[in-house]
């Protein structure tokens, strides 16, 4: 309806009423807590119902190989696969492995980036859960250190 | 209300590349203030972007996300003029909603 | 024989993972990490904040910053930041941006400068301070130093500041030029500019306002140079003494034709 369409447009304040009470179609304001209190790839991905990893080269993980850092690490996830449900992001060796978990639809790449907080030299996964459910994986190393007094 | 997003969304061939920096704390509640207090998680929990009304992109986000978070994604068919919205959530229940114009 | 051996297949698996030695160097590593951070920096969120607060009618007699004279004329923000610090005639001081941001916060809107003065970094009014900072400093994005510095005030300070910098003193018998007044030294991973000329000076003082990532903090100039004072283990100094005008000065005329890329971002 274009009414609804032109209101969504002109009222951030409707919009962000929409958002809290969940009234946009097929997103649920859900969060899975389980999926972000678990310690490492496998277990998120079983708290998101999702099958055992498999590595692939369809899959990329993007981040630098040194972060000056490790309060902001810029990473992304992205896959040429067809039929991505979900992207995750997720650091290894911190406390809770899983950083961010995107949901993507048709209407947007395969393709997210984002920055995250690493305690410490890991390795970074990016996972693509497929629509039935398997789910592939990339890795890599980004090590982490912190700098000198200045700058 | 939290405070205003920057959100820039750029025309590049059919799709739009859309960059998002909001400003949120995202504390892990992890870290102890001076008295040894743990101070407590405050982070942004739910994201969704729409383009011209439509949802695009939902993500649920922990607090390992990076303070004063970061967001790049590329939407498909989007043109100078359309309208992107962004939303967030956070785990105190504040949300804010910011929207740009795809030039 | 067996070490040779391990240490041979440690390189076969190595080449087959796709790692290789050495392939790229750590400064090489470092310089495109920072990349990555370049575009989508928080600062950007600070300098929105710091525009609205410039138009925001507020304080005691519920005026706007808008005619604010920050050494180009009022409400002139284009192209101040890289002409400061300078002699301003209305207070009779040389000025950094700070200071006088706090001098417009006090005689158009009412502020007491001498309160917000001893306020700490990071609360109440010094927060809006450092988003103003922001903005202003965005305000010549781009720009070359170019502080006119031709009034005698302008001259003794110059000579002030470059004293106070070469100046030892505290505890550790630091100066300023301990760490910044020689070619290619660090400190760990993070280059010490050579603040005595450019291109040292020019992005050393051009690079503040900036977000630093490693506290999520936005730092001007006067914090920033706070924290190398704390660094020396001298004395806290005060907010727009002086000694930090003289200081901001001297990098500024050194750094004349250097580009400004305030608001930045740093480690």
């Amino acid at each position: 309806m274009p009414t609804r369409r032109k209101a969504l447009q002109h009222s951030a304040t409707v919009a962000s009423l929409l958002a809290v009470t969940g009234l946009f179609p097929g997103i649920a304001l859900a969060f899975n807590a389980k999926a972000f209190e678990a310690k490492n790839l496998g277990d998120a991905l079983k708290a998101l119902g999702a099958g055992a990893p498999v590595e692939s080269k369809d899959v990329t993980v993007t981040g630098p190989d040194i972060a000056e850092n490790g309060a902001v690490v810029p990473l992304g996830a992205s896959t040429t696969l067809a039929g991505v449900k979900q992207l995750l992001i997720l650091v290894e060796k911190n406390p809770n492995a899983l950083v961010a978990m995107f949901n993507v639809t048709d209407s947007v790449d395969a393709n997210i980036a984002t920055r995250a907080k690493m305690g410490q030299s890991s390795d970074v996964y990016a996972v693509a859960v497929l629509a039935d459910g398997r789910a592939l994986f990339a890795r890599k190393e980004v090590k982490v250190t912190l700098g000198g007094c200045g700058g | 209300m939290g405070d205003p997003m920057r959100i820039r969304a750029q025309a590049a061939g059919s799709n739009a590349t859309v960059r998002v920096l909001m400003a949120h704390e995202m504390e892990t509640g992890q870290r102890k203030d001076a008295a040894g207090k743990t101070i407590p998680a405050w982070h942004i929990t739910n994201v969704s972007a729409t383009h011209n009304g439509k949802p695009v992109l939902s993500a649920e986000w922990g607090p390992a996300v990076a303070k004063n978070p970061f967001l790049q994604f590329t939407v498909k068919g989007a043109k100078a003029g359309d309208k992107i919205a962004v939303s967030w959530k956070d785990n105190k229940g504040d949300t804010r909603t910011d929207e740009a114009t795809v030039t | 024989m067996t070490q040779h051996r391990v240490l041979l297949a440690a390189l076969l698996t190595a080449c087959a993972t796709g790692t290789v030695w050495a392939q790229k160097s750590t400064a090489e590593g470092i310089a495109e990490y920072r990349a990555m951070l370049a575009d989508g920096n928080p600062s950007d969120l600070f300098e929105a904040k710091g525009e609205g607060l410039w138009q925001q009618k507020r304080g005691p007699k519920n005026a706007s910053l808008e005619q604010c004279d920050l050494g180009k004329g009022p409400g002139v923000v284009k192209g101040a930041f890289v002409e400061l610090p300078r002699y301003f005639a209305d207070t009779q001081r040389v000025q950094d941006m700070e200071s006088r941001l706090l001098t417009c916060m006090e005689t158009l809107q009412g502020f007491n400068a001498a309160e917000i003065a001893r306020t700490p970094f990071g609360r109440a009014e010094q927060v809006n301070m450092t988003a103003l900072a922001a903005f202003v400093s965005a305000g010549s994005r781009g720009m070359k130093f170019n502080l006119p510095n031709n009034t005698v005030q302008e001259k003794t300070m110059y000579e002030v500041g470059k004293r106070v910098f070469f100046a030892r003193s505290g505890t550790h018998d630091f100066s300023c030029a301990s760490c910044h007044a020689e070619d290619n030294k660090r400190i760990r991973l993070q280059d010490l500019p050579n603040l005595t000329k450019n291109p040292g000076a020019g992005n050393g003082f051009g690079a503040w306002p900036a977000y630093r990532v490693s506290n999520g903090q936005m730092w001007g100039m006067q914090l920033r140079l706070n924290d190398c004072y704390r660094q020396q283990r001298f004395p806290y100094p005060l907010f727009g003494s002086d000694a930090t005008i003289a200081l901001g000065l001297y990098l500024g005329v050194n750094g004349k034709g250097g580009e400004s890329i305030a608001p930045a971002i740093k480690r």
